[in-house]
């Protein structure tokens, strides 16, 4: 049973996971003041006989202070957002050489091409895999999402990346994996009755590793990565 | 002290005797158009429901033969087991259902029809026709939509939202007709919804009693005012995109299909163009409710009627420049992203004004634990989750990782179920002498909301949890991913718990059925409230008073001084001091 976030594996995961708990600590404070305001009103002025409310129309004072604390907690909130939402989502925000990985989702799976020696995606080297993500540790990779049919999301939990592909647009996002590992990737938006089997498996390789397979072309690539080791190959079960 | 309106009930007008047919089923009577809104919503609020229970099988047992999947066709479970192209059309039809044929009409069909007149002593709508037309129309529009489980391929299955291209392209959705029959009957109950909402917003304009000002009108006539003002607006997009969907489907066009030209975020931006205002629909009129209960339950003026209002304004406005927290992850341009985060912020602070001042109101009163005030507590309680939880996902960095997945549906509950369904167990309770004439039993009631409270929190609770292990919303079977193994002892937790949640509701549908004819009598005015309503016998005759009604102070003079030994001071009620209003505030408050 999991209580909490699922592990964190990019580089900006940790950054949303601080996000996540400052705002779980804020409106938990928030939560524990309203709801010990209704039970303590609740039984300290229950109606008893004898006894009369206190007649007011209200505090302007009052007021004016849970308006504006409310005010000022969500205006730093949202400052803070902004400034991680533009590293990890802004349009200039794909890291410099980062990696390119084609992401062409179709019910009901995704298909992944790999750019093969040059690097460069849209090239006579490509090569594409069906739900085999294999990318290398500790660089970034942007991945240019687009849709075959309808609307899919390329969700990595792990990453904390989500992005819908869209049919017409290609979309980019990018992360950076920490560890070598081996994850989910699922599709987050409902894309017809097998939306709930589009799952691909992520393979996070060490850089040496994957350099030396991703010189070769489709087949040779993955079993380049096959005889791996153990970490790559054990599926995780996320307990 | 007392006046002959307090404690005499005013004379009604008399009409010939009506047939059946004219005073039950074609009535133009505000109150009986309510109540009827009421016994069909409910309805549908039940169809909604057994899609839910079906939907937590499949998510806590998947694979398992579902009890009673033997009525089901084979298209729709095989061997008991419930089948996927089943599951997405239970998860698109609850959503469509709950939102556009229960909350909705529960909510301003039922309230705003049967309250907007009586608390504002009106003798009924100014359109009563066009009113009685709005509400066949939407039962018409319910009965198209429920129709469409029984076409060939059964209901849509691109969710209550019909993201295009999936909604547009029958060869990708796999659905024809049904998709048709869903465009078909929400344009139907958008003209419904736009006639209603007209009678709403003409009515309280123009047909207020003398001395019934802006600012002595009770909250939740205000809510329902701002509701219908965003209905009219927000209705007529929805239908608009609803026709150019249904001619993807039938004529050919390319609005929604990118190869063809089309553009699929059209479809999202015209969807939550109406949707966010639409969740604002789902839930002002609630609070309006809650503020008049919370109000009678502590015996005390509402803290900060002003505010409130202002409140209710600023929510109806800035409803309006939200939408594009829905589309984080669309593909939408960052920046836009950016401005829609600030503007969902900002909205928070006119509802944390609101929940303040129910617990100022709360606060130093003589509190009477009715049915009602017990709803519209838990309403206060439940709905600040609802609204902190929204922060996370307002905050677009973290929305990218719970977007979609069951913290959404965690948060959407508790607005919705927690907020929109408690308030509505307290306003059936409330004004149910009123429709009736007779009361619902107060130990069931008690019994019904303890027992909806614990459940109600043991289903949508752990959704927030499923949501942070990364649960998607709308799978068919969460064990699929390894990821989501560990986690399925929740999931069981939450169907049961549904499951005992759903049971509970047998207990209001006793309550409420049962008592239409044995339960007590109500009295004049059961709850002591100061509404205009109360001052007429319940039920109240067809055209409510035959003269209207003066009024003389806002609604919540709730143990005034100037009151004497009662805790209570009728809004029409006329003490030495007070004078007449200048001249009848509207003149066309009669008819």
């Amino acid at each position: 049973m999991r209580w909490w976030l699922p592990p964190a594996a990019s580089t900006y995961a940790g950054d949303i996971d601080f996000m996540f708990t400052l705002i779980l600590v804020i409106t938990g404070i928030a939560l524990v003041i309203v709801e010990a305001g209704v039970i303590w009103f609740s039984v300290a002025y229950r109606a008893r006989p004898g006894r009369r409310a206190f007649y007011t129309h209200g505090s302007t004072k009052a007021e004016v202070v849970w308006s504006a604390i409310p005010a000022v907690t969500v205006v730093i909130l949202g400052i803070m957002s902004n400034g991680l939402w533009n590293r990890i989502k802004g349009r200039d925000s794909v890291p410099a050489g980062a990696y390119p990985i084609g992401v062409h989702a179709k019910q009901f799976e995704w298909q992944l091409t790999y750019p093969g020696p040059d690097g460069q995606l849209g090239t006579a080297d490509d090569f594409t895999v069906r739900n085999q993500l294999h990318v290398p540790v500790g660089r970034p990779v942007v991945v240019h999402l687009s849709a075959e049919d309808v609307i899919h999301s390329f969700f990595v939990p792990e990453f904390r990346l989500k992005q819908d592909a869209v049919p017409g647009m290609e979309i980019r996002a990018w992360f950076e994996a920490t560890k070598v590992d081996s994850m989910e990737l699922g599709c987050a938006e409902l894309c017809g009755m097998g939306h709930y089997r589009m799952r691909a498996r992520v393979w996070v390789w060490p850089a040496d590793k994957y350099d030396a397979c991703v010189k070769q072309a489709s087949q040779q690539f993955l079993d380049c990565l096959r005889p791996s080791p153990a970490e790559g190959a054990t599926r995780r079960t996320g307990s | 002290m007392t006046s002959v309106a307090a404690t005499a009930p005013a004379h009604g007008v008399h009409h010939a005797p009506q047939s059946f047919w004219r005073k039950y089923i074609f009535s133009t009577d505000h109150k009986i158009i309510g109540i009827q809104f009421l016994f069909v919503s409910l309805f549908f609020l039940l169809v909604g429901g057994v899609l839910a229970m079906q939907m937590r099988w499949a998510l806590g047992f998947p694979g398992k033969p579902m009890p009673g999947a033997g009525l089901l066709p084979e298209t729709m479970a095989a061997n008991g087991v419930i089948l996927p192209e089943y599951y997405v059309q239970l998860v698109s039809m609850h959503g469509t259902f709950m939102v556009f044929f229960a909350i909705m009409p529960l909510l301003v069909g039922v309230y705003a029809n049967f309250l907007i007149p009586l608390k504002i002593g009106a003798h009924d709508m100014a359109f009563p026709r066009i009113n009685m037309a709005s509400f066949w129309m939407a039962l018409f529009a319910g009965l198209l939509m429920f129709a469409s489980f029984f076409v060939p391929e059964g209901a849509i299955r691109s969710g209550w939202t019909n993201y295009a291209p999936l909604s547009a392209r029958p060869d990708l959705s796999g659905v024809t007709i049904g998709q048709q029959l869903w465009c078909i009957s929400i344009v139907v109950l958008g003209l419904s919804s736009v006639m209603g909402s007209l009678n709403y917003i003409t009515t309280i304009i123009n047909h207020r009693a003398p001395g019934m000002t802006w600012f002595r009108m009770p909250l939740s006539v205000w809510a329902l005012f701002i509701t219908a003002i965003l209905a009219v607006l927000a209705l007529p997009v929805l239908q608009g995109a609803a026709i150019l969907l249904l001619f993807d489907q039938t004529i050919g066009t390319h609005f929604f299909d990118p190869p063809a030209g089309g553009q699929a975020l059209l479809w999202q931006h015209l969807f939550w163009f109406f949707g966010h205002p639409e969740v604002y629909i789902l839930i002002l009129p609630a609070m309006g409710m809650v503020s008049d209960m919370i109000a009678n339950g502590s015996r005390k003026p509402i803290f900060g009627y002003h505010s409130m209002v202002f409140a209710i304004v600023a929510i109806g406005f800035l409803g309006w420049l939200v939408w594009g927290h829905h589309m984080f992850m669309s593909g939408m341009n960052p920046t836009l992203g950016s401005s829609f985060m600030i503007s969902t912020l900002v909205i928070a602070v006119p509802s944390a004004v609101k929940v303040f001042n129910w617990l100022g109101t709360m606060w130093r009163g003589n509190l009477r634990f009715h049915v009602p005030m017990l709803n519209a507590v838990a309403f206060v309680a439940m709905f600040t989750i609802g609204g902190l939880s929204g922060v996370f996902m307002a905050a677009t960095p973290v929305d990218m990782f719970i977007h979609d997945t069951q913290f959404i549906v965690a948060h959407l509950h508790y607005v919705l179920f927690g907020g929109s369904l408690f308030a509505l167990f307290g306003a059936i309770t409330y004004w149910y002498p009123k429709m009736f004439g007779r009361m619902m039993s107060e130990p069931l009631g008690k019994v019904h909301f303890w027992l909806t409270f614990v459940f109600y929190n043991c289903t949508f609770f752990p959704m927030h949890i499923l949501g942070m292990g990364g649960q998607m919303r709308r799978l068919y079977d969460p064990t699929q991913y390894d990821f989501l193994k560990p986690q399925q002892p929740l999931n069981v937790f939450v169907s049961i718990s549904a499951f005992l949640l759903f049971a509970t509701q047998l207990l209001f549908a006793f309550n409420f059925l049962w008592n239409l004819k044995k339960g007590k009598k109500a009295p004049l005015n059961p709850w002591e409230d100061n509404g205009l309503e109360w001052s007429l016998p319940s039920p109240a005759p067809h055209g409510n008073w035959d003269r209207p009604p003066t009024v003389y102070r806002g609604p919540y003079e709730f143990s005034a001084p100037e009151a004497g030994s009662r805790d209570y001071l009728p809004q029409n009620e006329k003490l030495p001091t007070d004078r007449e209003p200048a001249s009848a505030a509207t003149p066309a408050a009669g008819h």
